[in-house]
C-alpha cells in the first residue's frame, strides 16, 4: 500500500494539521499518509480535521518523544 | 432541480461564526469552513510549549466549530501574504497591534479567490455591526465589502438585516426575513440563538482571535521592531515571543529566558540560531541572545541569567555560553541582585 511520510518535527500546530491537507490533496483514496511529528497536538488536531474531511485516522500513537499520525485518504467520491 | 448553493464561511472557532453558518445550514445551503492560519492565531502553539499547560487537553476551535457543524473545514496558511496586513495596515492598528479591518478585508479578499477557485457562490461570516469598536461598526461593513472585492457575494448572516441586500438574498437563494438583525456590544442575542441551536460549551474569546490584541504580545513586537530599525518579522520571530522572560539590558541584544522546563525544550530547539546561555553549577534556565553581543554583554547577560537561577544567592555560579558555530566557553559571575535590574529591562 502506498504510504507517504511526512516530517512535520518542529512544527507546532496547526502547521502539521495544514502539511496533512496539503498532502491529501494529491492522493488517492485509499493511500496513507504519516505524519512525525513532535508537537502533542497533533494527537487530537489531526484526528479531528480527518473525521470532520471523511478521511480515516489509522492511528496516532506516541514513540520515543515523537507523535506518529497515520490518516488514510478517503475523498468520498464514488 | 434547483442548485444547491454553496457558501464558504470564514471559522475563527468563535460562537459567531459558529452561528452564522448554522443560520445558512437552516436554508439549505452547503457549507464549507476556511479557517485561515496568520501565525498569531491563539489557537495551537502555546500548549505545546508550556509543560502544565500540556495536562490540559486544548481542542482547536476551529475544528471543534466544524465538527459540531459537520461541515469540512479547510485551513488556509496564509502566513507569508499576512505580513503585509501587520506592517503596513492601511486603515491602522486597533487598541494594541491589531490591524482588525485590514485583517478581515485580507481574510475575505482570500474566501474571494477561494470560492472562485472552487464554484462556490458566496461568503459569510460572523459579523455583528457595532460587535467590535474597530472592525465591526456600521460603517465598516461596507468597506470589508468593497476592498476586499467580495462586494454581495459576502453575507453576514447575524446582522444582515440591518445590511443593504446581498445577491443570495435578491436571487432568493436565502430568505433575508430568516436572517438576524444582531447589533451592539451585547452577546445576548448569540447566546439565545446558540442555547436555541443547542450548541455548548462554545469558545468565548475575550479580546479577539489572536495575539496581536494582547497588550504584552504588541509590546514585545513593537520592541522587536525598534531594535532592528525594521518593520519586519520571521515565523520563529513571532513563535518566540510567544515563550519566555524577554529581557533587553540594551538595545542592541535581548534575552529570552525560560520560566519552566517546558519552555526550556522548546528554546532549546533554537540552539542552532541563537548563541546562548546554560547554568551549569545550578539548575537553572536556558537563555536565548537576540543580538551581536561583545564579551561585555555576554558577561552582563549571564550575571542576569544566574539571578534567575538557583544559585542566585550564592556568591558565584558558573555558566557555558554557546555561539552558533556550537564553540563553548565558561564564565563564572555573581548573580544580579534585583535591584541591579531596571524595571526597564523587562519587555
Ligand atoms: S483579532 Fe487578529 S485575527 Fe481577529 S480580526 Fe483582529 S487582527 Fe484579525
Amino acid at each position: 500500500m502506498k504510504r507517504k511520510i511526512i516530517d512535520c518535527r518542529r512544527l507546532l500546530c496547526p502547521m502539521p494539521v495544514i502539511r496533512v491537507q496539503t498532502a491529501v490533496e494529491s492522493l488517492p483514496d485509499g493511500a496513507q499518509i504519516e505524519a512525525i511529528c513532535t508537537d502533542p497536538g497533533v494527537l487530537t488536531d489531526i484526528p479531528a480535521w480527518s473525521r470532520i474531511n471523511g478521511h480515516k485516522l489509522i492511528e496516532a500513537r506516541e514513540e520515543d518523544g515523537e507523535y506518529i499520525v497515520v490518516v488514510e485518504v478517503d475523498h468520498g467520491m464514488q | 432541480m434547483t442548485k444547491q448553493r454553496k457558501a464558504a464561511a470564514l471559522i475563527s472557532g468563535g460562537l459567531d461564526s459558529l452561528l452564522a453558518a448554522r443560520v445558512m445550514q437552516e436554508q439549505g445551503i452547503h457549507v464549507e469552513g476556511i479557517n485561515f492560519y496568520t501565525g498569531f492565531c491563539v489557537e495551537g502553539h502555546t500548549h505545546a510549549i508550556r509543560k502544565k499547560d500540556r495536562q490540559k487537553e486544548k481542542r482547536n476551535n476551529a475544528l471543534w466549530v466544524a465538527e459540531q457543524l459537520g461541515i469540512k473545514l479547510h485551513i488556509v496558511d496564509i502566513v507569508e501574504d499576512y505580513k503585509q496586513v501587520v506592517l503596513n495596515p492601511k486603515h491602522g492598528y486597533g487598541a494594541n497591534l491589531n490591524p482588525c479591518l485590514d485583517c478581515k478585508i485580507f481574510m475575505v479578499s482570500k474566501a474571494l479567490e477561494w470560492i472562485k477557485a472552487r464554484d462556490f457562490d458566496f461568503i459569510i461570516t460572523g459579523e455583528v455591526i457595532g460587535q467590535r469598536p474597530m472592525s465591526q461598526r456600521k460603517e465598516t461593513m461596507p468597506v470589508v465589502a468593497d476592498e476586499s472585492g467580495a462586494e454581495d457575494l459576502l453575507l453576514r448572516p447575524l446582522c444582515a438585516r440591518n445590511l443593504p441586500e446581498t445577491l443570495p438574498e435578491r436571487e432568493g437563494w436565502v430568505d433575508r426575513q430568516q436572517l438576524h438583525d444582531f447589533s451592539g456590544r451585547s452577546r445576548k442575542p448569540q447566546m439565545a440563538l446558540a442555547a436555541k441551536f443547542g450548541f455548548e460549551d462554545y469558545a468565548q474569546p475575550a479580546g479577539g482571535c489572536c495575539f496581536l490584541t494582547d497588550a504584552q504580545y504588541s509590546v514585545k513586537l513593537a520592541d522587536l521592531w525598534r531594535a532592528r530599525g525594521d518593520k519586519q518579522y520571521e515565523m520563529d520571530d513571532i513563535m518566540l515571543l510567544k515563550v519566555g522572560r524577554h529581557l533587553r539590558p540594551a538595545p542592541h541584544f535581548k534575552l529570552i529566558i525560560s520560566r519552566e522546563e517546558g519552555e526550556g525544550n522548546f528554546l532549546r530547539g533554537y540552539r542552532h540560531q541563537y548563541p546562548h546561555l546554560t547554568t551549569v553549577s545550578h539548575p537553572g534556565p536556558l537563555a536565548l541572545i537576540d543580538g551581536d553581543v561583545s564579551a561585555a554583554d555576554i558577561e552582563l547577560a549571564a550575571r542576569l541569567v544566574a539571578r534567575y537561577s538557583q544559585g542566585r544567592s550564592e556568591e558565584e555560579v558558573v555558566l557555558a555560553f554557546t555561539n552558533i558555530e556550537g564553540h563553548q566557553k565558561e564564565l563564572k559571575v555573581r548573580p544580579l541582585q534585583p535591584h541591579e535590574i531596571p524595571r526597564e529591562w523587562v519587555i
